[in-house]
This record gives structure tokens, sequence and C-alpha cells, in this order.
């Protein structure tokens, strides 16, 4: 039997762990991931049983580890990074997006980079400043980078498996405030692809795109609007970029409307390129412009507003009614 | 900009042998004439990219004159199993590595960003961003260590680099985890317009102390000098001694690149000052008192180096523009949805025209 039942967190744990077990070039690096085990200890034990020489404590200092990651990378081995909060990424901003992004297409091809970045991010656990902010359009904007987020236990396990065999960079954003949700996790099956869209829930009304730590929102608000007689299809993106608009496309042409859910500022977000190309894919099939729920134009606030901040079940329902009274 | 009596020099700009108590000149006729040979191809192949950008030939070449024998010294010191990650001024690095110098000037043409393999040079591409090379480097040394290999690594950036937060990075990483690194500095006085006094308070081969490494100082003009001081240092890492920042004194004698104009911020008397120290100059002084060289040599090699920088152009002239779908190639090494659908529109729109004119 090789289906258990793990907090996302545990469930990350145990793929990193399959992956170094399967790949003597696959590394860790980051910092406090070693005896410590990470602050969200995702990486709890591995240091123990792999040595320093694998799962490695870093200096403090973002950029250094990026940078040093792509040289390992360049000398054949496969970095999976982690940098400790989503705020805490910007230094090493200029390694991922001048270096570790291009230098495949710079090389012709020639060269490979397989890093994942792993970040833990988003909002929701009270956390201080720099510790909830959801940077996933920064980096989806980058041609060279792989963006990804699981919504669950099951898709953590596999795609971490798949973002680490993946010979392209993947910026592996972890949704924090989910690492202690459980749920089933079969190791032994084959999964869907790292880019690939799922249907969470069926329906035939609405469709509610999201990916990360606004799927289960979403499947509360098609719950919810269950109640009242109304059929939603909750769609998990699962992978920012590459996107899956065939996925969108299927579920709009069913359901003939479309809400994008999701953490981060609407302005300039992955909402909007989402709305863009479904309207220019479906132009005909919408029976009401493609409307977004996120956050404000704002910095993320302090942690008593982000409930105000954060798209919840209401703000996301009434979007719904919204988008159904077209 | 006045190198400290701990500079190592064993060449004047007199063409005299000087003593060391540590570096000693290997120094024979033979190999004398080698590196005279290769630094002044080195020279006459970056004239040429000099004059190819001046007919339009090229966007823009970044001019390594002056810094000859920084760049032959360091880049003779290396051994096949070296790797080597460069800036963007290197070109004798490159040369050294048996890098194309069709990719450089190709480079600079705007043809591609790179274009040679460089796993099969062991020399990476060039950086632009300024220092980010330093941490790859480093992280490279740290792979190489890994693996039990011998090799070592040698990283090149200027003096403004050392402002970057990026290269006290890579000093700090490769010192915790002793990379076998080797941090070469070619300070050549200035940072486009901006002087060393805004770029340090404290001469730069003193930084690597702070960090728990060995730092020198070196007459980056002295091509024997820098053979020696890059050879040990190269040594010291393959030894699993780690990491050594060599800071070589050197000067840039013509412009940032093709487009800035150094009359605007430096004056003449500090290009003579330096012209006096010229790196060919003092070579051919040793090789001229030493008898090792004759009229007939240094003819022979101007020679070769016209012939060769006369190849050079034709061949640069007959490049192809690269096919428009190459925008599209080598983004994603697994592919990407929305590249795929990008190249398929591009390349519908670009039929479009082909189709009409067939019309």
């Amino acid at each position: 039997m090789t289906v258990t039942t793990l907090p996302l967190a545990k469930a990350l744990n145990e793929s990193l762990r399959k992956a170094m077990e399967d790949d003597p070039k696959v590394l860790l690096m980051g910092e406090d991931i070693g005896r410590l085990g990470g602050v969200f200890r995702v990486t709890d034990g591995l240091h123990k049983d792999f040595g320093e020489g694998r799962v490695i404590d870093t200096p403090l200092a973002e950029s250094g580890i990026v940078g040093t990651a792509i040289g390992l990378a360049l000398r054949g081995y496969r970095p999976v990074v982690e940098i400790q909060f989503d705020g805490f990424v910007f230094p090493a901003y200029d390694q991922i997006v001048t270096q570790l992004a291009k230098m495949h297409a710079r090389a012709l091809g020639k060269i490979k980079l397989p890093v994942v970045i792993r970040i833990p991010y988003g909002g929701g656990i009270g956390a201080v400043e720099h510790h909830s902010e959801s940077p996933e359009a920064l980096f989806a904007h980058v041609a060279g980078l792989k963006v990804v987020s699981p919504s669950n236990p099951s898709d953590a396990y596999w795609m971490m498996r798949q973002a680490i065999a993946s010979d392209d960079p993947v910026i592996f954003l972890e949704p924090k405030r989910r690492y202690w949700d459980k749920g089933e996790v079969d190791t032994g099956t084959a999964p869907a692809s790292l880019h690939a869209a799922q249907v969470a829930r069926e329906g035939s009304d609405l469709t509610l795109a999201a990916y990360g730590p606004m799927v289960k929102v979403c499947l509360d608000a098609a719950a919810a609007a269950a109640a009242e007689g109304r059929s939603l299809e909750v769609l998990d993106l699962r992978s920012v970029s590459p996107l899956d608009f065939d996925a969108v496309q299927t579920s709009v042409q069913k359901t003939r409307r479309l809400v994008i859910v999701h953490e981060a500022p609407v302005f300039f977000g992955s909402g909007a390129e989402i709305a863009a190309r479904i309207t220019e894919r479906c132009f005909y099939h919408l029976e009401a412009p493609v409307l977004r729920v996120g956050g404000y134009h704002s910095p993320y606030p302090p942690a008593r507003l982000e409930q105000e901040y954060l798209p919840g079940l209401d703000r996301v329902l009434d979007a719904v009614d919204r988008s159904l009274a077209y | 900009m006045t190198p400290d009596a701990d500079t190592v020099q064993l060449l004047t700009p007199e063409g005299e042998l000087v003593s060391h108590p540590e570096y000693h000149a290997e120094v024979s006729a033979d190999g004398l004439r080698e590196l005279y040979r290769d630094m002044a191809w080195s020279r006459r192949m970056d004239g040429e990219g000099v004059t190819l950008q001046r007919q339009g030939e090229l966007g823009l070449w970044p001019s390594l004159l002056g810094q000859e024998a920084a760049q032959i010294g360091a880049g003779r010191a290396l051994r096949d199993d070296d790797y080597v990650f460069p800036s963007y001024r290197d070109h004798a690095i490159a040369l050294c590595r048996d890098v194309d110098p069709l990719h450089l000037l190709r480079m600079f043409r705007g043809v591609s960003n790179g274009g040679w393999d460089p796993a099969e040079k062991n020399f990476h591409l060039y950086t632009l961003v300024i220092g980010s090379q330093t941490l790859h480097a480093t992280g490279y040394a740290m792979g190489t260590a890994k693996d039990g290999a011998e090799g070592a690594v040698l990283t090149c950036f200027g003096d403004g680099a050392t402002s970057q937060g990026d290269v006290s990075e890579a000093f700090n990483f490769a010192a915790v985890y002793n990379a076998p690194v080797v941090f070469f500095c070619q300070n050549n006085q200035w940072a486009i317009s901006e002087g060393n006094e805004r770029q340090t308070r404290v001469p730069l081969y003193q930084r690597a102390r702070g960090f728990g490494f060995p730092g020198i100082r070196v007459d980056g003009n002295d091509v024997l000098a820098c053979l020696a001081v890059t050879k040990q240092a190269l040594e010291r890492a393959r030894a699993g001694e780690g990491p050594t920042l060599i800071e070589a004194f050197t000067y840039r004698m013509g412009a940032h690149t093709t487009s800035d104009d150094p009359i605007r911020y430096r004056d003449s008397e500090e290009l003579e000052h330096w012209r006096a120290k010229d790196p060919l100059a003092r070579v051919r002084a040793l090789l001229e008192s030493r008898g090792w060289a004759d009229e007939a040599f240094f003819a022979d090699v101007d020679t070769r180096c016209e012939e060769r920088a006369s190849r050079l152009r034709t061949d640069l002239r007959e490049t192809a523009e690269p096919p428009p779908g190459n925008i599209f190639a080598h983004v994603y090494a697994d592919g990407h949805a929305l590249v795929d659908e990008e190249r398929a529109d591009f390349a519908a729109y670009q039929a479009s025209f082909t189709d009409r004119e067939a019309k």
C-alpha cells in the first residue's frame, strides 16, 4: 500500500527524501535547513540522514545561495534551494532573473540549469512584514523560469518530484498556510503533468480558477454556493508558468463564466493574463466579463488586517454573484 | 592608483628581471616568445574589435588594451581541467581557452549572446551583470570539490565589481566552504568614468583578509608576475587550501567600451604614465636584451597577426544573420506551452508575407 495521509509539509519532506535517494546529484541548500530542518521543518531529518554535504546550511545571503546553486548546476548537480520566506527572495531576484532564467538560452541550449527554488509564500498565518507575499507574477513574467504551486499534499509530493526532474529552473511556491493541511498521498501512482491544470470540483454554472492556497477557499465557496443551488466548477491551475489555458478554455466553454482568485495583488497579476487570454479564446462563449478576486494595490498589510486583504469565502461569492448577474 | 610595496613584480617596465622572495619568473626563450605572441595577438584581435565597431560591424566592443599581461598571465597559468568564469572584457583569456574569437565578435555584433559550448572549452559565457559570475564560479568550485576532482576555478572581474554585494557574497561562500576558486580582479583603475576612489577606501587585495583567505596584489602589466602568482593560487586551490584573491594592478588604456569617451573623465598625463608600463614593450625589451628574438621574429609576429585579423574580419562580415525563429530557440530545456504557441503564431505571421509574395 503506497497511500498515506500526510500534511503538505511532510509530503514535501518525503518528496525531497525520495529525490535525494534516487539521484545523488540532488542537493538541498538554504538557511537553517540543516539541523533545524527549516523554519517550517520541510527538510526535517534530511541533514541527519544525508549529511551536511547534501543538505547545506548556507550563509545568510540569498543572492549567494542562488548564485552558487547556479554554479553547482553547471557542475552537474541538481540543487533545491530554500528561500526562507517570500519577501526575502528579492536579494536573489537579480541572480534568478538575469542569470538563472537566461543562461540556457544564452548558451544556445548547451547548458541546463535544473535548479528548484522553494519559496514558502502567501499569507493567512499572522506573520510580520515580508512573510506573507505572493510574488508569482514577478517570476511568471520572466521567460526561462517555470512557476508552480501545489494546493494539496499529493500535488506537493509529486510536483516537487517533477520540478526536481525538470531540466529547467522552477520557482516552487509552497502555500505556507496549507503546510499543516492533511491529505492522501499515493506515492505509487503516476502523476499528472507538472503543468496541467486539474478540475478539483466539477460544476456547470461558473468556473473558479485558482492555485496554491486559494484552491481550498474556492472549494469552500463552491460548497457554500451548492447549498444555494449553484454549481461551480473549481479549476486548480497548479502551474502559473506555463499556464494550462486549454484547461481553462475547456471549462469556460462549458460554464461560460470565469472568476479568477489569487492572493497576489490583482493589478498586473496572473488573473489579468488569464482574463485577457480567455477573453480572446472564448469571446463568443462568455456570458459575463472575466472577473478577478485578489489582493489590493498596497503593501501586504499588518497581520491584523490580512483577513480584509486576502480573498475569503465572501469576496469570492460576491464575485460569483456579480458574474451570474450579467 | 599607486601600487604599494607589496606588489609582486618580476619584470620591470624597462624589461629587467627582478627577484622576489616567494614568486619566480619562468623564463625560457620559447616560453617568453610564446607569451609575447599571445599578447601581440590579443592586442591585434582587440584592435580589430574596435575597428569593426567603428565601421559599424559591431554594436559595441569592450577593449582590453593595456590588460594583455594580466589576462595572458592568468590564462596561461590555467590547466586544461580548470574552469573559467569570465566577465566581458576577458578576450585574451578566451583565446587561451581556445574560444574562437569570431564568437566574441559575433556576440557584440548581436548575432548571439555567447555561442560557444562552455563545458567544451571550460570557459563560461561572458557575464554582463557586474560580479554575478563570481558566485557561479564559487558554486562550480564547491561542486568540483564535492566531486573530488582536481581542477580549480578562476573567475575574472573588475575593480567596479568589488562594490557589488555578489562579489562579497562570493568571497564569503568561497571561504566558508573552502572552495577551490581564484578570484582574479583586474583593477584597471576605472569603472567606466568612476575611479578607484569611488569603489573602495582600502586596497582591493586587502579585502580577502577580512574573509579569511589570502589576497595578493600583482603588477598587472607584468605577464611573468601574473603568470607566477595565478599559478600558485590555482595550485593552492587544487591542493584544498581554499580561495585566493589576486588583484592585478593594471590600466585600461582605451575606453570602457566603444560607447564612452575617456577624455571626459581622465587626463592625458595618467595615460602617459601607464603607457610607459606597457605590457608588451617590457617583454620585447627582455627578449631583445637576451638575444632571444630579433627584428625578423617581431616582423613575423606582426605579419601573422595581420593575417589572422584579416581572416577574422572576413569571417565576421560573412556571418549570416540569425534566423528569426531563433527568438524561440532554447528558452526552455523541457519546452513551454506559451513559447510553443508564440512560435507557431510567429511562424504563421512570417508565412503570411511569403504567401502574399507568392500570389
